[in-house]
């Protein structure tokens, strides 16, 4: 097996133990502690904004406010929190980057 | 028959999603046989590891001359997600058998991760549906990347490059995002996740700036769960 073969199955390898890993052992978590609970409940906004907010201010790869993404990440944000559509978020927001990148 | 209907509501609620993976997945396509590592590897990258933004950092990484030992640790770091999301949906599949947890730890993804537990969270959600509602969610993506993952591979460069479809990911995390603020808990993770995570990009965390932000995101988010608990008068203090 080549050296890029070998590293990719190790990355998946690596990839699916981090997925499977508390799902492997869920069997024994039907007795959530409340505290427990509390932190589970925490992640989506938690994971998904950590995701989001980088994309949106430092896209270059260094804190940047005054460029293209941030406008139109805050009105794709107010047509995500409007319509709750996918497809209509992904539009505006590509249309107006687009606009801007070419203006 | 009921675990179909549950599986295609699945697969229904993902499929206008698939306006960002799509795209996300030609890139995933295109990027490794651009590289010169060619079309198996495009194809291997999206069946073994089937997590978008790691195979391009795993591509990016060998591109520039990257060791591979580097290649799979960037690719481990930006994954590490998964293991707050298998430890956030682990106590709501609990009663599935572990062969079925393991096939379903395959499939997840941001996607089907944040789609199931929106799902599971509403009041008439019953134990038995959430499996196939996950699979038929998890299933259409996995098929949608592996077939964009395809086409890019063997199109490679035909999208232009002022088109910026690498926007499209983070656009579809902002609708899955919006409609969980409504609380303070959630408004106060988010804020604190985010921006902990750009103020840990800023200070060279790199691929572990994610991780990083979601943790302290988790933290803030408990500490105002607490304290709005505690405010709340006596005998209200359930947990939704």
């Amino acid at each position: 097996m080549s050296r890029v073969w070998l590293a990719l199955v190790l990355s998946g390898a690596g990839t699916y133990a981090m997925r499977a890993s508390f799902l492997a052992f869920a069997h024994r978590l039907t007795q959530v502690p409340p505290v427990a609970v509390r932190l589970l409940r925490q992640i989506p906004p938690a994971a998904l904004a950590a995701i989001v907010v980088p994309a949106l201010v430092r896209p270059e790869g260094h804190l940047d406010l005054a460029q293209p993404r941030l406008a139109a990440g805050v009105i794709a944000a107010v047509v995500a929190w409007r319509t709750r559509s996918v497809a209509l978020t992904l539009v505006v927001g590509m249309a107006v980057l687009v606009a801007l990148q070419a203006a | 028959m009921r675990s179909v209907a549950h599986a295609r509501a699945g697969a229904l609620a993902v499929a206008p999603m698939l306006i960002g993976v799509v795209p996300f997945g030609l890139v995933a396509g295109a990027a490794p046989v651009a590289e010169g590592l060619g079309t198996g590897v495009a194809i291997g990258l999206s069946t073994i590891v089937f997590a978008g933004a790691s195979q391009l950092a795993f591509v990016d990484v060998l591109a520039d001359g990257g060791s591979a030992v580097v290649a799979i640790l960037a690719a481990w770091t930006i994954n590490l997600r998964m293991v707050l999301y298998s430890a956030s949906l682990a106590p709501s599949l609990a009663h599935e058998p572990l062969r079925r947890r393991l096939g379903a730890a395959y499939l997840l993804t941001d996607q089907a991760y944040a789609l199931s537990v929106a799902r599971w969270a509403e009041d008439d959600d019953e134990p038995e549906a959430r499996l196939p509602y996950y699979l038929g969610a998890g299933t259409v993506l996995w098929l949608a990347w592996l077939a964009s993952t395809i086409v890019g591979a063997l199109v490679g460069g035909a999208v232009p490059p002022e088109v910026p479809l690498d926007f499209a990911v983070p656009l579809v995390f902002l609708v899955l995002l919006i409609p969980l603020l409504g609380t303070r808990p959630a408004a106060a993770a988010a804020v604190a996740g985010g921006v902990s995570a750009v103020a840990a990009g800023e200070i060279g965390a790199g691929p572990l700036s994610i991780v990083a932000g979601a943790v302290v995101g988790i933290a803030a988010g408990a500490v105002v769960d607490v304290v709005a608990v505690r405010a709340r008068p006596l005998g209200d203090t359930t947990i939704p």
